[in-house]
C-alpha cells in the first residue's frame, strides 16, 4: 500500500474530526496499518472552518501533517475555496453538492454527491452527515474495510446513535454505487 | 503529657521577639491538642512564610514549612491524599489573606477539613514592618510612611462569605477562650478558620505608638467584646470575638469518597 | 494481538503511562493544550481509588502534588506555558525539599499567552532555569506515543530514584495528534517504588542525610517519623540553617545527585548515524519531521543521520559529542530560537559546524523546511 494523505474539511459541528478519528482508528487497530490523525485548531476554527488530517500507510509515519492530500473532502464552500488548491495531482476531490459550488477545476478526479440532502431525506436531520461522507469516500477509495469501520462504531458510538450512524454510512455507499462511479486507484 | 513534649527543644530558642503574641498562640495550640488527646503522628502542621510560619519548625508533628501564601494549597494535597490526618495551618495575616488570599477563599469554598489559624498582628514582621491587608486605614508602616489608605479585610466576613463552615475570632489576651476555640476548630469537620488578634510590639506597636506588649494586650482586651454582648451593644465600634459560624456541611474529602464510589460502580 | 492497543492523543498516552507508573494523585488547572490530561484523569483516577483535584490555580496545583507526594503518593500535575511559569516557585521548592513528583508541560507558542493552540518548543530553557537559584533538573521528552508512554514511566522512576521533580516536556503536536499505542504488560517496564527508610520507630531518623549512594530514604507524613520539610537551606533534620558548611553540602548534594548520573539518565535514539555526513539533532515532534527527511534522503543515497534526544536535562553532552564526531554539518531542528542548538555548540568539537533549522511562527516544522535550511548550509542555494 502507498501512503494515503487525507483531509476532511468543513465547518464546526459537521463531525469531520470525528469521521477522521474513526477512519484512522479503523486502519490502525483493525487493519494492522499505521495511521496518524491530527486536526488544526486556532485561526481556522475561529473562521468557522474545521480541518482534520489523516495519514494511512503500511510503513512508519513520521511527519504527521498533510501538505498535499490525495483525498480531499470539502463539506463547505469556504473549505473548498481554502483547500482545493492543495490537492495532489491525480487525487480525489469529494464535495457535497448542497454546500459546495465547484467554482474551479482542480487536477484531480472530482466527485460531487448529494450527501446532505440524502441524509436529510432519510433522517430529517444532518447529524450523521459525517458518516455518510465516510461511507461515500470509502466506496470511492476502499482504504479500509467496512467491517473495520463498523467495529470502531460499535465500540465508540453511544447506543442511541449507533443505528443512525450505520444507516448514514450505508446511504453514502449507495450514493456512489447508484451513481455508477467506479472505485479508483489513486495516483 | 507536658507542653515540653510537643516542642522540638533542639531548635530553641525560637526567633520571635520579646513580647510577640505568637508564643502565646503556640502555647494554647499545644494545650488544645493535648487536651483533645490527638497523637502527634496524626497531625500535619503546614505553614507558609513569615514570623508565624516558623511555628511548624518548633513543634513535634509532621511539619511542612512551605512558600509564602501557599500553605493551604500544600495542605490540601496532604489532606486529600491522607484524609485521616489532622491538618493544622497557622498563617500570618499577609500570608493568609494577601499573597494566599486565593487559596484561602477556595479552601473555604471546598470546605476541606483543615484548621486555618490566622495569627493576625496586622503587619509583615519578618520583612521589617510593612502594612498588611489587616493593618487598617490610617495605620503607619514602613511602606505607608504617610498613612495606610487601605481598609482592612474583615477576616470573619471573608471566611464566612467564602464558605468556611467554622469561623471564630479571639485574641492573645483571651487565652482560655483561645484554647477552647482552637479545640472546637480542630474537631470541626470542615474548613475551620480561627482569627487570633495578636501583638507585634516591635513593628506595628512601635510604628503606631501602641506601647509595649502589655499595653497592646490591654488594647486587645478593651477593643473587643463577646458576640452579642452588652458591651458590644453599648459600643458598636468594639470588635466581636467568639464563634461566628459553626455549621455541619458536606466536607470535601468525604464528598470525594462519594465520587470514588460512583466511578467504581459505573 | 493480546496486548491492549489504543488509538489516542499524546496527552492520553501520557496519562496511560502515568497510570502504569502508579500515579495516584493529580492536581491541575485547565490550560490549552494540556487540558485533556486533567479531563482524562478526572475520569480514570477515581476508578482506581486515586485522587484528582482541580485546584484554584496553577500554583496551588503544584503545591498540592508536593503535599500529596510527602504522604507517599506518586503525584503529577500538567500544564502549558503560562501555567508552567506560575509553577516555577513551587518546582524550586520540590527541588530543595527533594520531593518526587512529575510536572508535564505541553508547550505552546509564547512568550506570555502567545499562541495557545499552536506548537512551539520554547520552554526548553525554562525547564532548566525557570525556578530561581542554582539547581539541577531532569527534563524528558518523546516524539511518538509509544515512546511517550515509556518516557512518562521513566519520569516517575527518575523522580523516585533521585527524589526530585521531573519535567515531562511535550508539545502541542504530540499532545493532540492521534496514533497507535500498545500498552505494555504489567512488569514489562520496571517501576521504581519509593525508597522507605528502614529506621525503626523511636530511633532518630534523619530525613536529609543521604546514604552512601546519594539516595535519601523517605518516611511518609502520617508515618512513625516526624520531621520538618522546608524550602530553606536545611540540615539533616530538615531544620533551617545558615551554616556555610551545611549550605555548601546541600547545594553540592542537590546538583551532584543529578549531574553525577547523566549517563544513567541519558535517553537518546540514533538513526543512521554510523556513516552520516550530516547529523540532525532533534527532539519532541520536530524529531518526526527530521526523521522523515532523513529517511527520504537516505533513499536517494544521501548520508543523513538523526540523533533524537529524549533526555534534554541533564544535557546528554557525551552522546551529542560522539554523534557529531565525524559530521560535516550538524543541524539542530527545533521550534524555538536555538535553545538546544546553543547547548550542542558548547559540546561539539567545532561549533561552526552547528546550524539551526527552526520555525517560530506557530507552524509545525516540516521536512521541507529542514531541507531548505540544509541546502543553504551546503551551499546548494534555496
Amino acid at each position: 500500500m502507498e501512503r494515503y494523505r487525507i483531509v476532511f474539511s468543513g465547518s464546526g459541528g459537521q463531525g469531520v474530526i470525528t469521521a477522521s478519528i474513526i477512519l484512522a482508528e479503523a486502519a490502525a487497530i483493525y487493519e494492522g496499518l499505521n495511521a496518524v490523525q491530527s486536526q488544526s485548531y486556532g485561526a481556522e476554527a475561529r473562521g468557522g472552518s474545521t480541518r482534520a488530517d489523516v495519514i494511512i500507510s503500511d510503513r512508519e509515519i513520521r511527519f504527521p501533517k498533510v501538505n498535499q492530500p490525495n483525498i480531499l473532502v470539502c463539506l463547505t464552500q469556504q473549505a473548498f475555496n481554502k483547500f482545493s488548491g492543495s490537492i495532489r495531482p491525480g487525487g480525489l476531490l469529494l464535495t457535497d453538492s448542497h454546500f459546495v459550488q465547484l467554482e474551479r477545476k482542480v487536477d484531480a478526479r472530482q466527485v460531487e454527491l448529494p450527501m446532505y440532502q440524502s441524509v436529510i431525506k432519510a433522517m430529517d436531520k444532518p447529524t450523521a452527515l459525517n458518516m455518510c461522507m465516510l461511507g461515500a469516500m470509502l466506496s470511492l477509495v476502499p482504504l479500509v474495510k467496512t467491517e473495520s469501520i463498523m467495529k470502531v462504531l460499535n465500540e465508540k458510538t453511544p447506543a442511541t446513535f449507533l443505528g443512525m450512524n450505520k444507516d448514514a454510512f450505508e446511504i453514502g455507499r449507495k450514493l456512489v454505487v447508484e451513481a455508477g462511479i467506479e472505485p479508483q486507484e489513486l495516483a | 503529657m507536658s507542653v515540653r513534649e510537643y516542642l522540638r527543644e533542639r531548635f530553641m530558642p525560637h526567633l520571635w521577639c520579646p513580647g510577640c503574641g505568637h508564643g502565646i498562640i503556640m502555647n494554647n495550640l499545644i494545650r488544645a491538642i493535648e487536651s483533645l488527646g490527638i497523637k502527634k503522628n496524626d497531625i500535619v502542621m503546614v505553614t507558609g512564610i513569615g514570623c508565624s510560619s516558623r511555628i511548624s519548625g518548633y513543634l513535634d508533628f509532621h511539619t511542612l514549612h512551605t512558600l509564602h501564601g501557599r500553605a493551604l494549597a500544600f495542605a490540601t494535597g496532604v489532606k486529600l491524599a491522607r484524609p485521616e490526618l489532622k491538618i493544622i495551618v497557622p498563617m500570618g495575616d499577609g500570608d493568609a489573606i494577601a499573597i494566599g488570599g486565593n487559596h484561602f477563599i477556595h479552601a473555604a469554598r471546598r470546605n476541606i477539613d483543615i484548621t486555618a489559624i490566622i495569627m493576625n498582628n496586622r503587619v509583615y514582621g519578618m520583612t521589617g514592618g510593612q502594612f498588611s491587608p489587616l493593618s487598617g486605614y490610617g495605620t503607619l508602616a514602613t511602606t505607608a510612611p504617610y498613612g495606610n489608605i487601605y481598609e482592612a479585610f474583615d477576616t470573619v466576613e471573608l471566611a464566612r462569605g467564602a464558605g468556611a463552615s467554622f469561623v471564630a475570632r479571639t485574641t492573645t489576651y483571651h487565652v482560655r477562650s483561645m484554647k477552647e476555640i482552637i479545640e472546637k476548630a480542630i474537631m470541626h469537620k470542615g474548613f475551620s478558620v480561627v482569627e487570633i488578634l495578636s501583638q507585634c510590639p516591635t513593628y506595628f506597636g512601635r510604628k503606631n505608638k501602641r506601647g509595649d506588649a502589655v499595653e497592646m494586650l490591654k488594647y486587645l482586651k478593651e477593643s473587643t467584646a463577646p458576640i452579642g454582648s452588652e458591651r458590644k451593644r453599648k459600643n458598636p465600634a468594639l470588635i466581636e470575638r467568639g464563634i461566628f459560624v459553626e455549621e455541619d456541611r458536606p466536607e470535601y474529602c468525604a464528598e470525594y469518597e462519594k465520587i470514588v464510589e460512583k466511578a467504581q460502580k459505573g | 494481538m493480546s496486548k491492549k492497543t489504543l488509538f489516542l492523543q499524546g496527552n492520553e498516552a501520557c496519562v496511560e503511562g502515568a497510570l502504569y507508573a502508579g500515579l495516584d494523585f493529580f492536581a491541575g488547572y485547565p490550560i490549552t493544550p494540556s487540558t485533556e490530561i486533567a479531563e482524562m484523569l478526572s475520569m480514570r483516577l477515581p476508578k482506581k481509588g486515586g485522587k484528582f483535584i482541580q485546584m484554584e490555580d496553577e500554583i496551588a496545583s503544584m503545591c498540592a502534588i508536593i503535599g500529596a507526594s510527602l504522604t507517599g503518593h506518586k503525584s503529577m500535575t500538567a500544564t502549558s506555558g503560562p501555567g508552567f511559569s506560575l509553577k516555577q516557585e513551587a518546582i524550586g521548592y520540590a527541588v530543595m525539599a527533594e520531593v518526587p513528583c512529575v510536572v508535564v508541560d505541553v508547550q505552546r507558542g509564547g512568550p506570555s499567552t502567545g499562541m495557545p493552540t499552536k506548537v512551539s518548543q520554547g520552554d526548553v530553557m525554562q525547564t532548566r532555569w525557570g525556578t530561581h537559584g542554582d539547581h539541577a533538573i531532569i527534563t524528558l521528552t518523546a516524539s511518538n506515543h509509544q515512546d511517550l508512554f515509556a518516557i512518562t514511566v521513566e519520569a516517575f522512576n527518575l523522580s523516585e530514584t533521585y527524589r526530585t521533580p521531573v519535567i515531562l516536556l511535550l508539545d502541542e503536536v504530540i499532545a493532540h495528534m492521534r496514533e497507535k499505542l500498545v500498552i505494555p504488560e504489567k512488569g514489562e517496564i520496571p517501576l521504581v517504588e519509593r525508597l522507605w527508610t528502614s529506621v525503626k520507630e523511636g530511633t532518630d531518623y534523619h530525613p536529609y542525610l543521604p546514604r552512601e549512594d546519594g539516595r535519601l530514604p523517605m518516611s511518609d507524613f502520617g508515618g512513625v517519623h516526624r520531621y520538618n520539610v522546608t524550602g530553606l537551606v536545611h540540615d539533616m533534620w530538615g531544620f533551617p540553617s545558615e551554616d556555610p558548611r551545611i549550605a555548601y553540602g546541600l547545594m553540592r548534594h542537590l546538583v551532584d545527585k543529578i549531574e553525577g548520573h547523566v549517563k544513567e539518565m541519558t535517553h537518546v535514539k540514533e538513526y543512521y548515524l554510523d556513516d552520516a555526513d550530516v547529523v540532525l539533532i532533534s527532539y519532541g515532534s520536530s524529531a518526526r519531521s527530521a526523521l522523515h527527511l532523513v529517511e527520504n534522503r537516505r533513499a536517494r543515497g544521501e548520508r543523513l543521520g538523526l540523533l533524537e534526544l529524549q533526555t534534554l536535562w541533564p544535557f546528554p553532552a557525551e552522546a551529542v559529542r560522539k554523534s557529531c564526531e565525524r559530521a560535516e554539518y550538524v543541524i539542530v531542528v527545533e521550534m524555538n530560537m536555538g535553545q538546544v542548538t546553543e547547548e550542542v555548540r558548547k559540546v561539539v568539537h567545532d561549533h561552526e559546524t552547528v546550524f539551526l533549522a527552526n520555525r517560530i511562527d506557530g507552524t509545525f516544522i516540516s521536512p521541507t523546511d529542514i531541507r531548505n535550511i540544509l541546502r543553504v548550509v551546503q551551499g546548494k542555494g534555496v
